[in-house]
């Protein structure tokens, strides 16, 4: 799979729990998931679930703890594909 | 203190997600027609349950998706969506706006008390146990502990609203929304808050019914009739029918009501709570017959009401066999000769018994037929049970209208011994 097509997914699926829809319309690798596009950190084992439901993948914990950047997201998940 | 002297509470906002209606209008329209919203529930025949009927709110999916953001409802299980669509109603209702999410503001006058039965049983019975006996803890995720709290109806509310005044919950089980609106009456007459939203909720839930089934308290003789299951009053009553959804009241301060210039629907003149210990007949399932006349005649006192001057009463009445000791109670708290007792209603008889939605479900029902004057129909008691008979006069069959009606008392009873009653007035400024 295309690194475009994972950040595609990744965005949409992140989607429901940004609170700053500006930032989202700008998002990059660079977007910080929990300080610019203010998702509730506590939403983040949510966001985690859905990647492993839309990838069809396993995240361990210590992975998610890698996850501050929408970058590390799309990087994780492709390495696992 | 004398009722005169007590501070003034006034119903400025109501909000409905009821069996037979969602939303105030088409919930007013249905008890008029005294349309029953008891249905066949195909959860309940598959399971192998004696009552197969229940009474469920129509299209609150639809409605959550056009009301609630997409983060909102994947919190949001069954009673946080009822409960919040009827608090949001009645906050509209009253006049109110919704803040923006992004607003900083608190509204510190006014705070929630929102009860609840039985709580979050569909989240527990769908994803707490399978999950957990599955060790697959870590696909809870976040929104399970928030929708299995018993205060989560009532913290889920203060965040659409800003509340920032006492959010709590309160659990009675059948006198919950009852109780919530006595007590939210009382926080206001304390000085402590301006507004309060009260009332309950309850999911439509097999795993909340099955026990009840269990129990044998359900009627089981009416699933090919759903509309005719729920039978308060009746010789052939056979036991109560689920119900489900929510009823939320925002009571305000008269002082308050009239400073925003809001509309006022109903006065809520009193109110008393009370249990009976256990005890003179009473039980966990049971209620003592004299804590029940007690707490009418506590009721009736706080709002400086003459038991004579009654107008009309909105039950408990849920179709077992405590009917025939209620309206014996209120007899005898009226001090009422039998043919003597106004009309007597039962909104169960068409909703079914919403448990920790009940309350707040029938007081909605209370206030319109006081502000409107009429009194609704309690339907499917053609016969009237044998030791109800003295009173059968009293018991509207249609749509009775009633211009006239000032005073209607309201009272609800629950597991526990525990009793709730409220005393609503029509406005008089």
């Amino acid at each position: 799979m295309e690194q475009s097509e994972v950040m595609e997914r990744v965005v949409k699926i992140l989607t429901p729990w940004v609170k700053d829809e500006g930032a989202l319309a700008n998002v990059g690798m660079e977007t910080n998931i929990l300080e610019d596009l203010k998702v509730n950190s506590a939403r983040l084992v949510d966001v985690v679930i859905a990647f492993e439901d839309d990838f069809d993948i396993e995240i361990a914990d210590e992975d998610v703890d890698k996850v501050n950047t929408v970058g590390d997201a799309v990087t994780l998940i492709s390495a696992k594909l | 203190m004398s009722a005169a002297e007590k501070k003034r509470i006034v119903i400025t906002g109501i909000g409905v997600v009821a069996p037979n209606g969602v939303g105030v209008g088409a919930y007013e329209e249905a008890l008029r027609a005294g349309r029953s919203g008891i249905k066949s529930q195909e959860s309940m025949i598959e399971q192998n349950f004696g009552c197969t009927v229940a009474g469920t709110p129509e299209g609150v999916d639809d409605l959550c998706e056009k009301t609630f953001s997409e983060e909102e409802l994947l919190a949001m299980n069954m009673n946080h969506r009822y409960a919040s669509l009827a608090a949001l109603e009645a906050w509209k209702d009253a006049g109110l706006e919704r803040p923006a999410h992004d607003s900083e503001e608190v509204d510190w006058d006014t705070g929630a008390i929102l009860g609840t039965g039985i709580g979050g049983m569909d989240t527990i019975a769908g994803k707490v146990v399978p999950l957990t006996d599955a060790k697959r803890i870590r696909r809870m995720g976040s929104t399970c502990v928030e929708q299995v709290m018993a205060s989560g109806i009532s913290a889920r509310l203060s965040g659409q609203l800003a509340l920032g005044n006492q959010v709590t919950t309160n659990s009675s089980a059948c006198s919950t929304g009852t109780e919530a609106l006595a007590m939210g009456m009382e926080r206001i007459r304390a000085g402590l808050a301006d507004r309060m939203l009260c009332g309950g909720a309850e999911a439509a839930s097999h795993y909340i019914w099955s026990g009840f089934d269990s129990m044998r308290v359900l009627n089981r003789g009416s699933n090919d009739e759903p509309e005719k299951a729920s039978r308060p009053l009746s010789a052939s009553a056979g036991g109560f029918i689920p119900g489900s959804g929510a009823g939320v009241v925002l009571i305000e301060s008269l002082e308050s009501a009239l400073a925003r210039g809001a509309t006022i629907r109903a006065e809520l003149a009193g109110g008393g709570v009370n249990c009976g210990g256990h005890r003179m007949g009473g039980s966990m399932t049971a209620p003592n017959p004299t804590s029940v006349q007690r707490c009418i005649s506590a009721a009736l006192t706080d709002a400086g009401v003459d038991p004579r001057d009654v107008d009309a009463i909105n039950g408990h009445l849920t179709a077992t066999g405590a009917d025939p000791k209620e309206v014996g109670s209120w007899a005898r708290a009226r001090g009422r000769e039998p043919g003597e007792l106004p009309p007597i209603t039962s909104t169960k008889s068409m909703i079914g018994h919403g448990l920790g939605a009940a309350g707040g479900l029938e007081a909605v029902a209370s206030i319109l037929m006081v502000e409107k004057g009429f009194v609704h129909p309690s339907v499917n008691c053609e016969d009237v049970h044998p030791e109800i008979e003295p009173h059968a006069a009293s018991i509207p069959h249609e749509l009775l209208e009633k211009p006239d009606l000032d005073v209607l008392v309201k009272a609800g009873f629950g597991f526990g011994d525990v009793n709730a009653c409220l005393v609503f007035k029509r406005y008089k400024a």
